[in-house]
């Protein structure tokens, strides 16, 4: 490779594929995200962390076309999103995959059917040209042992690498991960993140991941967004994360001493609901 | 109180044309699902293949119950002999399209209704979405072309089964001469009264199956219920709602055919 496509390749491998720009969203009166912005680079894992309840499953569900945003534009591979239209909807979505909290896999399907469903319903490929690729996914995925089996025959794991294979079979550009490891021990935590660091470095998608498990995060990914109460309120490298001094950042960063220094509280005859409050209220007057 | 009547009525108002558009857009989705064919056959197995047992119990019993009561009521009169006539014009005007698509909604719809109520509890409908596949197309549009199939050919093995069961009650056990039982049938049905039957039968078909298809598919909006309740509750409000729908539709139905 010359030194001119060296550049170029690095060039487009640093532009942005997704960008966020002043994302609004309110249920009823309950204004959920306000003014989100953020640029996550194409081919890089970006994490979006934040406490529960902090908008992060709806934000991605807005950026997937799930939910719909009251403001704001969200462009993908340089082009405005415009999801009223159902031409312009479909394409962002055939471009996209989704991994959901609890896998959304079909129980009446066997892991190759669920595999092979999204090229099944949205390509004009033969059956056998469908079955090679599912099983080529599911092979990528070290399922093909599993493929003649049903998602309630396998263990958690298993679905999940499943649900990934069903997301990546279509050979997307981006996949959206919603709390890829909520529920889970901090073993399984792991081998999940590894396995969305793995794959990501195989086939070279973009990674958008919704979670609360810090230090996992903090390993695998590029970048780390912190939302909290309704904004972005820090975006940068795990590396700033770890040397930021962003109150949200510190507190989040360093929850175990916090709680341990709550449960001391508690047996001192204090009220851990009420110090709790406490630390929001001054995380509230410092920010 | 009066503010209370108008949002309820406003909120009736807004669901029918919800259930209108969610029919629409189903049968609009048959330009834009793939290997449609192969998800309809599926669909005409579970509604038909599956539910042809009860249907068969239900028509047998159907016509021995009308063969023996019609034997009582005619035998007063002397005219035993228009049995097969008052037999087969019950079954293929009324009771076959009414009872078979009761007993499909009892069986098939109840399903429906729960399966997709599941679905949308587990994320499976968004994940459709998310792939950029209809999931009106892929879920409710194959159950709604097989509905159109299923529910005349019910109707009319309903009919087959009932004239047999009104035959075994009236000749095997009364006495009726068959040939006369037969031919009082042949007789009596028109075809303009087959025509009837099967027409109630496409309407009763489309109607129930896109009730509970639209119950199960936005079960997470059925009141404040959530989880498998919410699933409980789509599943009842289903089965209720169609067969009022059925039965409302045949009076409206009939009262316009037998007019003319």
């Amino acid at each position: 490779m010359n030194p001119l496509e060296k550049q170029n390749q690095s060039a487009a491998s640093d532009a942005a594929l997704l960008e966020v720009r002043n994302l609004d969203k309110r249920f009823g009166a309950h204004q959920i995200l306000a003014g989100v912005s953020f640029t996550v680079r194409r081919g890089s894992i970006f994490a979006v962390l934040g406490p529960s309840g902090a908008g992060k499953s709806v934000l991605l569900k807005c950026i997937a076309n799930i939910e719909t945003p009251d403001a704001g534009t969200i462009l993908f591979d340089g082009t405005p999103l415009d999801f009223r239209h159902r031409v312009s909807r479909l394409a962002f979505r055939r471009r996209c995959g989704f991994l959901f909290q609890g896998n959304a896999l079909f129980d009446s399907l066997t892991a190759l059917q669920n595999t092979a469903l999204p090229l099944e319903q949205t390509t004009s490929l033969s059956r056998r040209e469908i079955n090679r690729r599912a099983m080529e996914a599911l092979e990528q995925l070290e399922l093909h042992e599993h493929a003649g089996q049903y998602p309630a025959m396998l263990s958690g794991g298993m679905q999940k690498r499943l649900a990934l294979a069903r997301a990546i079979v279509t050979q997307p550009e981006m996949v959206f991960f919603d709390e890829p490891t909520a529920g889970l021990d901090p073993l399984r935590r792991n081998a999940v993140f590894g396995m969305i660091a793995k794959y990501q470095a195989l086939f070279g998608f973009t990674a958008l991941i919704v979670t609360h498990d810090i230090d996992e995060a903090l390993a695998v990914s590029n970048t780390v967004a912190m939302l909290y109460h309704r904004e972005i309120c820090f975006c940068g490298t795990p590396a700033e994360f770890g040397a930021s001094r962003h109150p949200v950042v510190d507190s989040f960063r360093d929850s175990a001493r916090t709680l341990r220094k709550s449960v001391a509280l508690l047996r001192q005859g204090g009220d851990i609901s009420m110090e709790n409050e406490a630390v929001d209220e001054d995380l509230k007057e410092q920010l | 109180m009066i503010t209370a009547i108008g949002q309820w009525a406003l909120a009736r108002i807004c669901g029918l044309g919800d259930y209108a558009l969610f029919v629409a857009r189903s049968f609009g989705a048959i330009w834009v699902t793939r290997r449609l064919p192969g998800r309809v056959a599926r669909a005409v197995y579970e509604q038909g293949f599956r539910c042809l047992p009860v249907i068969l119990i239900v028509g047998l019993f159907t016509g021995l119950v009308l063969g023996l009561q019609g034997y009582y009521v005619l035998n007063r009169f002397g005219s035993e002999g228009l049995l097969g006539a008052l037999v087969s014009l019950s079954l293929v005007r009324e009771m076959a399209p009414v009872l078979a698509a009761l007993m499909l909604v009892g069986q098939a719809g109840s399903a429906l209704a729960a399966e997709l109520g599941i679905q949308r509890n587990s994320e499976q409908i968004v994940a459709l979405e998310t792939m950029g596949i209809s999931s009106r197309g892929y879920l409710v549009t194959p159950r709604l072309l097989a509905a159109l199939l299923v529910f005349p050919m019910q109707a009319a093995l309903f009919v087959g089964v009932g004239l047999w069961g009104g035959s075994l009650s009236g000749s095997l056990l009364l006495g009726v001469e068959p040939g006369l039982y037969w031919s009082a049938v042949e007789r009596a049905v028109e075809a303009k009264d087959v025509r009837e039957c099967l027409f109630k039968a496409v309407v009763f078909g489309v109607l129930t199956i896109s009730i509970c298809a639209y119950c199960g598919f936005y079960a997470h909006r059925v009141g404040r219920a959530t989880g498998a309740r919410a699933v409980s509750a789509a599943t009842t409000k289903a089965v209720v709602i169609s067969c009022i729908m059925v039965l409302a539709a045949d009076y409206v139905i009939t009262s316009f055919l037998v007019n003319r």
